[in-house]
């Protein structure tokens, strides 16, 4: 018997890592603006989603969205009635969305190619610490925050809000009844990603969705 | 808690490169685990066992080496370590920093492995 060192150097998620980074060549070429909606269960990922693929079907562009959940198909029929194409994606118990799920809707997704796109939106399952660690591919990754949850949710979950491009914070219609105190949420979400675009949006009210729009346009200009 | 599907690929992955050495026994298994992996070590432990029996890696031990966030600070012209994973501003000057050079990592390091001597 003798004793060996083999060194492996070998990230534990390569498999998604190499598999998303395929889906970004593809993206890219395609021209399409990718993003990656992540948040707690309840914040409203998908009310905000639902008005975003509204505003942009009246804006004329082309859009679908990609919603992953657990069970039910109760979020995809709530984002279809915005007249967008969308496709549910069941995990049955896994905590996150990784590359392959996508890769394989994708794939499946009849009437739907990425050629005839402009924006894709993947509503990742309601969790703020599993889906950070999976690349789906995406361009801007996307941790949204409602006024319910607490000023104080990034510093109780920095990766997820380091590793976001952008941040929302949603249903500041009910900010105010909330004592939600917005001037410590925007300094605990500037103290672990400093100068991460913050949109502060209602979707009862549109609140911020102009703002939230333009930055879409102009991402997906510099695609 | 989606360390078991972390740990059912390292035995995977583990597994592979172990093949190159028939017979060998796997005694330690040394993962790099950034403080921004979101990867509990308790939970790697506590599934260890139980996902490497019946593979070449049963019995073998998990070594978890956590890496503080490392900055690169724009302002002091250098990379600086970050105490936690709190504030992301620069230790030695205060300003914020957003250039991270280390804290991700989720990787397998290196395997130490008991090899059978080849008969001549």
């Amino acid at each position: 018997m003798t004793t060996r060192i083999v060194e492996l150097r070998r990230g534990i998620l390569k498999k998604n890592d190499e598999l998303a980074a395929l889906l970004r060549g593809r993206f890219i070429s395609a021209d399409v603006l990718v993003l990656n909606l992540v948040s707690s269960p309840g914040t409203g990922k998908t009310a905000f989603l639902e008005l975003t693929l509204r505003e942009l079907l009246a804006r004329g562009a082309k859009v679908a969205a990609l919603v992953g959940d657990l069970e039910t198909d109760n979020d995809a029929r709530r984002l279809a009635a915005s007249g967008a194409p969308v496709r549910q994606i069941n995990t049955h118990g896994i905590c996150h969305l990784d590359a392959e799920m996508v890769d394989r809707h994708l794939e499946a997704w009849e009437g739907v190619s990425l050629d005839g796109l402009e924006y894709l939106f993947i509503e990742n399952v309601g969790n703020l610490v599993c889906p950070s660690s999976y690349d789906l591919g995406e361009k801007i990754r996307v941790a949204l925050l409602s006024v319910t949850e607490g000023e104080d949710k990034p510093l109780k979950y920095p990766t997820l809000f380091n590793s976001a491009d952008a941040a929302v914070i949603t249903k500041m219609d009910i900010a105010e009844p909330c004592g939600f105190d917005r001037a410590l949420a925007l300094k605990n979400i500037n103290e672990i990603r400093p100068g991460i675009r913050i949109f502060e949006t209602s979707a009862k009210t549109g609140a911020g969705m102009d703002e939230w729009l333009a930055y879409l346009a102009e991402a997906r200009a510099k695609i | 808690m989606h360390e078991l599907s972390i740990v059912a690929s390292i035995v995977d992955t583990v597994t592979e490169s172990v093949a190159a050495y028939p017979g060998a026994q796997v005694k330690e298994v040394r993962l790099r685990v950034g403080a921004l992996a979101s990867v509990v070590e308790d939970s790697l432990q506590f599934c260890w066992e139980l996902t490497t029996e019946g593979t070449p890696l049963a019995g073998s031990k998990l070594v978890v080496n956590t890496l503080p966030v490392v900055m690169h600070c724009e302002a002091c012209a250098q990379e600086v370590e970050l105490a936690g994973v709190q504030s992301f501003r620069c230790p030695r000057c205060g300003e914020p920093c957003s250039d991270l050079r280390q804290g991700r990592e989720l990787e397998i390091d290196s395997i130490e492995i008991d090899e059978v001597e080849q008969q001549a």
